[in-house]
């Protein structure tokens, strides 16, 4: 019942071992990007807000892929695995903008049944 | 023993710290197969998300100026306080994995737990501002005050978007306790054999990942 028979392979250590103190820098890292999108959230930039607030979201989850999730360890097929589907989501999110802009939108559901709850009728969408 | 033998992870009949037998396969390449699979699942959970902030994008685009003055309606100190409780239980479940790798089990546990305790904050400080909204008549599925009817786009997608993150972050915190503190409990986890800690942590650092692009989105950009 013992099971003595060892898998020597050359390699005894499965995945890779990352000291603490390297999470903790990355901890570091991601809570003082945190109060740097906080602050610049307060800044009126415009449109550029959201451009701004969406790259410090995707440093921290780079962050958070690479180091926590040992993403810049792993074989080419997981990382293909972790890019696929934000190729998809680009996709999806190119798709609709380039279709729905361009349709007549009739007026939202139950728009008609609210008119006394909403004075202002909610835009109804014609561009072309 | 019989309330043991229960356990996927702790019954294999294997002493404490030795991988369980899976026929056909060695140790090397059932971790290896373990964690693409893993990584498959969470390719899906991305795409769950997608639609949501593909709807989010174009609702935003419609009613840019709505979205705005709702936005201004979520609270951003609770919110960025939840985004640091996030931060550091993921920060606590990446340390587990390495206390597994080097085979302390109770390190394991120690980390795990506080991972679980963070949930149990985030899920608090969430339910306090859902209250918040409730009590202003900001309701989910039932409709909104007419001082709100306005929001109805973005309310209705910040409930469903948090509401799924939420049930993410209970299944996570039911996750780490079962496949990661009550194995190292009974010992079994070594540089041998962390499998359920490091796929438990990709879990939980998914729910974490998620949250840091729905933090800025929902709260601070609108």
């Amino acid at each position: 019942m013992a099971h003595s028979h060892s898998h020597s392979h050359g390699h005894d250590e499965l995945g890779h071992v990352v000291p603490e103190s390297t999470f903790l820098k990355i901890l570091v890292a991601l809570l003082v990007l945190t109060v740097v999108t906080v602050l610049a959230a307060q800044v009126d930039l415009g449109k550029w807000n959201i451009v701004g607030a969406l790259f410090i979201a995707t440093v921290k989850a780079t962050l958070v892929i690479a180091v926590f999730m040992h993403g810049k360890y792993e074989n080419k097929i997981i990382i293909t695995y972790m890019i696929i589907p934000f190729i998809l989501l680009a996709v999806m999110i190119l798709g609709v903008f380039t279709d729905d802009p361009f349709r007549a939108h009739p007026l939202p559901f139950g728009a008609e049944a609210s008119q006394e709850a909403a004075p202002v009728a909610p835009k109804a969408h014609a561009h072309h | 023993m019989s309330s043991v033998a229960v356990h996927p992870i702790v019954d294999h009949n294997v002493p404490p710290g030795e991988p369980p037998h899976i026929h056909h396969m060695d140790t090397p390449t059932a971790y290896g197969a373990a964690k693409l699979g893993m990584w498959l699942f969470l390719a899906t959970e991305i795409l769950l998300f997608a639609v949501m902030f593909c709807s989010f994008a174009i609702m935003r685009y419609y009613h840019l100026a709505e979205f705005h003055d709702a936005s201004k309606n979520l609270n951003v100190w609770l919110g960025g306080l939840n985004t640091a409780v996030l931060l550091f239980s993921s920060f606590t479940a990446a340390v587990a994995v390495t206390k597994a790798q080097k085979g302390d089990n109770k390190g394991v546990v120690r980390n795990f737990g506080i991972s679980v305790a963070c949930g149990l904050i985030f899920l608090i400080i969430k339910s306090i501002e859902y209250s918040g909204k409730a009590h202003h008549g900001m309701f989910p599925f039932f409709g909104y005050n007419s001082n709100f009817y306005e929001f109805k786009n973005f309310l209705g997608l910040y409930y469903c978007m948090t509401g799924l993150h939420a049930l993410h972050v209970i299944i996570g915190m039911a996750v780490m306790y079962w496949y990661g503190i009550r194995p190292a409990l009974h010992n079994r986890f070594s540089g041998k054999y962390f499998t359920p800690v490091e796929l438990g942590a990709l879990y939980w650092h998914l729910v974490d990942l998620i949250w840091i692009y729905l933090f800025p989105l929902l709260y601070l950009v609108g």
